[in-house]
């Protein structure tokens, strides 16, 4: 057997669910006026969506924190591979040591 | 517009060059979830398929915890919706960016819009315009490499062991850090930064499920909107 009906449905749900939430930023942007305060918010919004889903995960414990803070100092410096590379390094290794 | 296009061979090979470093480090987790996905029941077959209908990783792995079978829709749908509320505002910023595209590739352009995606190509757009050949030359790499990966991981069962141990969970946060340090602007930033962590660790703490992202996106946005000095560009 390599696939159920109930299996299906849910998958469908679950794809109909993520896209509609993905599109409905498309509408919601021609709704949005172009200057003043919400262009401020518009403009603040890359950085601010990406430092939210992090925070919890950057600040989830001590090792986590340190990490977070050689990751920063390799971001003003290094390209984004070696920023993964000093990310990953850091994480495993003050894991260890840090509980 | 008076500038030249530029090579569409160049502008989709610049765009699965800036996916590589997630592309990467999404390995390890596809083939975690497939496994999982395995145990929990899901024939690798629905796996692909959940990776090729859905392509949202974190709904994928809260989905596969919360799955039983018979799969309850309602209650997966829902959770999916919480977890992916995000989206909405990627999207809405996303969509500013889509001058080049026609009606059709906005559509095919945001249902691969991963957080990932999304982040490179919101990175791209401060340097120069965005084209759909750097846009999907990025997210098809990504979501073919998803596709295999999750199958590849139903297929084999528990190969890896937990990627937590290895700092692989890192990688995330240190792609989105090494991305953030694109969008600084000195002061302004800090101001919208520190609102959007303290409002997303604090609903993190206080509220269960997905919640934080929404919160402290809206708490960085919020000050933008309402500090004068915040909202200037740099």
């Amino acid at each position: 057997m390599s696939f159920t009906l109930t299996t299906l449905i849910a998958l469908a749900a679950m794809a109909l669910v993520t896209f509609a939430t993905r599109a409905a930023g498309l509408l919601l942007a021609t709704y949005i006026p172009s200057h003043g305060r919400s262009r401020a918010a518009l403009d603040a919004l890359p950085a601010a969506v990406l430092i939210a889903v992090i925070a919890p995960a950057a600040t989830a414990g001590p090792a986590e924190i340190l990490a977070s803070a050689l990751t920063i100092l390799a971001a003003c410096r290094l390209p984004l591979l070696g920023v993964v590379a000093v990310g990953i390094v850091s994480a495993t290794v003050l894991r260890r040591f840090l509980i | 517009m008076t500038t030249a296009e530029p090579s569409i061979r160049r502008e989709a090979a610049a765009g699965m060059l800036a996916i590589a470093p997630a592309a990467l480090a999404v390995i390890p987790f596809g083939l975690i979830l497939g496994a999982s996905a395995a145990e929990k029941g899901l024939s690798p077959l629905e796996t692909g398929l959940m990776s090729t209908m859905v392509f949202a990783g974190s709904a994928q792995f809260l989905a596969v915890e919360l799955w039983t079978t018979p799969a309850a829709w309602a209650a997966l749908a829902f959770a999916t919706l919480l977890i992916n509320l995000r989206h909405v505002l990627m999207g809405a910023s996303l969509a500013r960016r889509l001058g080049r595209f026609g009606k059709a590739r906005r559509y095919l352009a945001v249902f691969l819009m991963a957080d990932e995606i999304w982040a490179v190509a919101e990175h791209r757009v401060l340097r120069q315009p965005l084209t759909p050949a750097f846009y999907f030359g990025a997210g098809l790499l990504l979501y073919a490499n998803w596709l295999v990966t999750t199958t590849a991981g139903a297929l084999l069962g528990g190969l890896i062991e937990d990627p937590a141990a290895w700092g692989f969970d890192f990688a995330f946060t240190a792609i989105f850090i090494g991305l953030v340090a694109g969008f600084w602007r000195g002061r302004t930033t800090l101001v919208v930064a520190t609102a959007s962590a303290l409002g997303a660790i604090l609903a993190h703490a206080l509220l269960p499920g997905a919640w934080y992202v929404v919160i402290g996106a809206a708490c960085g946005v919020a000050t933008a909107a309402l500090v004068p000095a915040a909202g200037k560009r740099a």
